[in-house]
């Protein structure tokens, strides 16, 4: 199968590279563009490891064909990071509230909580849940993934206050 | 994890989509939001030489809500059926049923239209298209057709739609003011398919029964419109001994199958609760 020249918006950054249809977008971030961020943890869509931000939805990145993104506009949670390097507000809490241990389902956790407190600003903490159903961990129980992101939606609708 | 390699195509128009399925025929599939193809073909459970991409294609999306019908695009998502207010005015039970389907992710990419396509009794529109009495629009070589959600479904994975076809519209019709509608659902977790699942539509008038539909997800290889339950119900007081024999008339019309969410026996007794509790909620939402 020949590659297609593929051409994207990661993280605020055009991006290209030549890869076939098939490959899944989670392949073309990783290994193509070395943006390592998203994880890999099954092969049946369930564990959201791989949730990137699509053109402004969670989308989970390994049942998506580069193919199909060709000319989207894709945030990692590289893109998450502040301009100077220190932590956005919703990595900053998932430290404070120790809402990871092994690290390998943050990325796509800190992604989803990045849309879905777009979404809802000022969610409940069963909408929390439900809005992050589509993301396993297997370390932490969720307890303090909900903390954290609860923390976060404080935190940012405070900044949204002090700036209007 | 690994698919194998296709062709892939991207047409702007239903009539670029019916001529490469046409060219294609069997090698070619459709490919909507990819969340049950893609998945088929990492386990390369499903061969696709062609793929056809129909993201582009506009005639597909929007929700047109008449005062008769609603039409939604097959395209549309099932985050879009959520979040449009003036759909969940008209038929609230879409909204109901979206919002036990799979999870958020899913859900911003998973249409209705490959929701109903895809012939997996897993899925939860069928069933519910069945207990609405929707239709399906379909567009082949040979002009368009409309089939019945309560025709369409044949076997698992087996449909009335034909290769080169495409599933474009989903048309429903407005119930009445005032009908109950429940969607119920009994899963192993969240993004699961259901272990049972029914779709209840009731009309009353003066505490009498004027119409009734009953629909069962995933408790046969196909989607079940039970009329025998339906017709049970109508014409009653929505006691408990209509109730009770609406329930033993979906229980005889459903042939469910053993697997990991438990045997026939036990897949029958969850079909019996999760309907009546569907009915129960359906006639506390039915007013007249």
């Amino acid at each position: 199968m020949s590659k297609m020249h593929v051409k994207l918006k990661v993280n605020g950054r055009e991006v290209e590279g030549l890869a076939e249809p098939r490959t899944l977008l989670i392949h073309f971030l990783r290994e193509n563009l070395k943006i390592t961020g998203p994880h890999i943890g099954c092969e049946t869509s369930h564990c959201g490891a791989c949730t990137v931000d699509l053109n402004g939805k969670s989308v989970k990145s390994c049942t998506v064909f580069v193919a199909q993104a060709q000319e989207a506009e894709i945030t990692t949670v590289e893109g998450l990071a502040n301009d100077d390097g220190t932590l956005g507000v919703i990595q900053e809490m998932f430290r404070e509230h120790h809402g990871l241990q092994c690290g390998f389902c943050t990325p796509g956790m800190i992604t989803r909580a990045h849309r879905l407190l777009q979404e809802n600003p000022s969610p409940t903490e069963e909408e929390v849940r439900f809005g992050m159903a589509g993301n396993l961990c297997r370390c932490t129980g969720y307890q303090n993934i909900v903390k954290s992101i609860m923390a976060a939606s404080d935190q940012l609708n405070a900044q949204k206050e002090a700036a209007e | 994890m690994i698919p194998s390699g296709f062709e892939y195509h991207r047409p702007a128009d239903v009539a670029g989509a019916l001529s490469i399925l046409q060219e294609h025929g069997d090698d070619a599939r459709v490919i909507a939001g990819g969340h049950s193809l893609i998945p088929m073909m990492k386990l390369r459970m499903a061969d696709v030489d062609h793929l056809i991409d129909l993201q582009d294609i506009d005639a597909l999306k929007g929700i047109s809500i008449g005062t008769d019908e609603v039409t939604i695009g097959a395209m549309v998502t099932q985050h879009e059926l959520i979040e449009n207010d003036a759909l969940a005015q008209a038929v609230p039970i879409i909204r109901e049923a979206a919002l036990v389907i799979a999870d958020p992710q899913v859900r911003y990419v998973g249409t209705i239209g490959g929701n109903v396509a895809n012939g997996d009794p897993g899925n939860d529109m069928p069933g519910l298209m069945q207990c609405l009495d929707a239709r399906f629009e379909l567009v082949g070589p040979d002009g368009t057709r409309e089939v019945p959600a309560r025709e369409f479904y044949e076997a698992a994975y087996f449909t009335a739609r034909e290769d080169e076809e495409i599933l474009t519209k989903v048309i429903i019709p407005v119930p009445a003011a005032g009908t109950g509608q429940a969607y119920e659902k009994q899963k192993r977790k969240i993004g699961d398919y259901a272990t049972a699942a029914s779709g209840v539509m009731i009309q009353t008038e003066g505490g009498v029964c004027t119409a009734a539909s009953i629909a069962m997800t995933n408790l046969a290889d196909t989607p079940i419109w039970c009329e025998a339950a339906s017709d049970a119900l109508v014409g009653s007081d929505l006691g408990d001994v209509a109730c009770k024999a609406a329930v033993a008339a979906a229980i005889d019309a459903i042939e469910p199958v053993a697997d990991n969410r438990g045997p026939v026996e036990f897949k029958k007794h969850v079909a019996g609760v999760i309907l009546r509790r569907a009915i129960d909620r359906a006639i506390a939402r039915a007013s007249n």
